[in-house]
């Protein structure tokens, strides 16, 4: 299987599946993946905010399949450390994209820049810096 | 009823259980609230759509974070008076074990409240306490975001 067909499987993981991620692009060290709107993730009912945690999961798995791409093959990884900063909250009802891009690959660690935005990179959701552990463990995932 | 007030009334009759029901985002990932001692602890119990690595099987990294973003953020709203939803400003969690197939616990400390802002340090584990899973330390804006003067 092709690292792309197998990227685009990302919406085969349960809780990806759940928040409905799907890959938008992959190309070189960097990927982007789309997280629809939907009312059950709202943090904040006042002023219907999406919740943090589903934009920590877009960033994560935006993370992991942008270390997919680099590394070009399927072996799993696991996150040692994930840094959001917030910087304004989503637009109601906007769908929602994470750019992910592995900036570096050791043999066992590998570094990732996340930016999460609506229609404009230049006007950022979100910022992320993340670091995860390779392993050679093959990731699970179906021909 | 304002937000604000139904969590007041929530707090009169110490229902801390009826927080979940406010935040449709904990109820989505399954949340549930208890209290041990006088601490809000939040539980989370396994649930398949959980899962991020069908494989091991390991709870999603992103949903261990977005639980325990959500314990800070219930244990604000239980301990302090707020006018508003607090609002995350950053969240830096480091992972320590994968997470199994099993009930997570979490619970938060607030390291220092502010007027408008809120440090907080938030633990998470299974079946140890002493063996936490994930470790978080994150900031929430208190007030409205009103310009300095």
């Amino acid at each position: 299987m092709s690292i792309k067909s197998f990227l685009k499987q990302i919406n085969h993981t349960p809780h990806a599946k759940k928040l409905g991620l799907q890959l938008v692009t992959a190309e070189g060290c960097t990927i982007t993946l789309k997280l629809p709107f939907n009312d059950s993730i709202i943090g904040d009912p006042i002023n219907r905010y999406i919740h943090s945690g589903a934009i920590t999961t877009l960033v994560d798995t935006a993370c992991g399949v942008s270390i997919f791409q680099t590394q070009n093959n399927t072996r799993a990884m696991a996150t040692l450390d994930l840094r959001i900063d917030h910087q304004r909250p989503a637009i109601l009802g906007n769908e929602i994209f994470a750019t992910a891009e592995c900036y570096k690959l050791t043999h066992t660690i590998a570094f990732v820049n996340v930016t999460v935005y609506e229609d404009d990179i230049t006007n950022p959701i979100a910022t992320a810096v993340g670091t995860f552990m390779r392993s050679n463990k093959e990731f699970p995932h179906t021909e | 009823m304002s937000l604000v007030s139904q969590i007041n009334s929530l707090k009169a009759v110490h229902d801390y259980e009826g927080l979940v029901d406010l935040i449709p985002y904990a109820k989505f990932i399954g949340v549930e609230t208890s209290m041990v001692g006088d601490k809000i602890v939040s539980n989370l119990p396994y649930m398949n759509d959980n899962i991020g690595n069908p494989a091991l099987p390991a709870l999603h990294g992103g949903v261990i974070a977005g639980f325990m973003e959500n314990s800070a953020l219930f244990h604000l709203l239980w301990e302090i008076e707020v006018l508003n939803i607090p609002k995350i400003i950053d969240f830096s969690i480091d992972y320590l074990r994968p997470g199994q197939a099993v009930t997570t616990y979490s619970h938060c400390d607030i390291i220092r409240l502010g007027k408008r802002v809120a440090l907080c340090n938030v633990k998470t584990w299974q079946d140890d306490i002493n063996s936490p899973i994930a470790l978080a330390r994150g900031h929430f804006l208190l007030s409205n975001n009103d310009p300095i003067d």
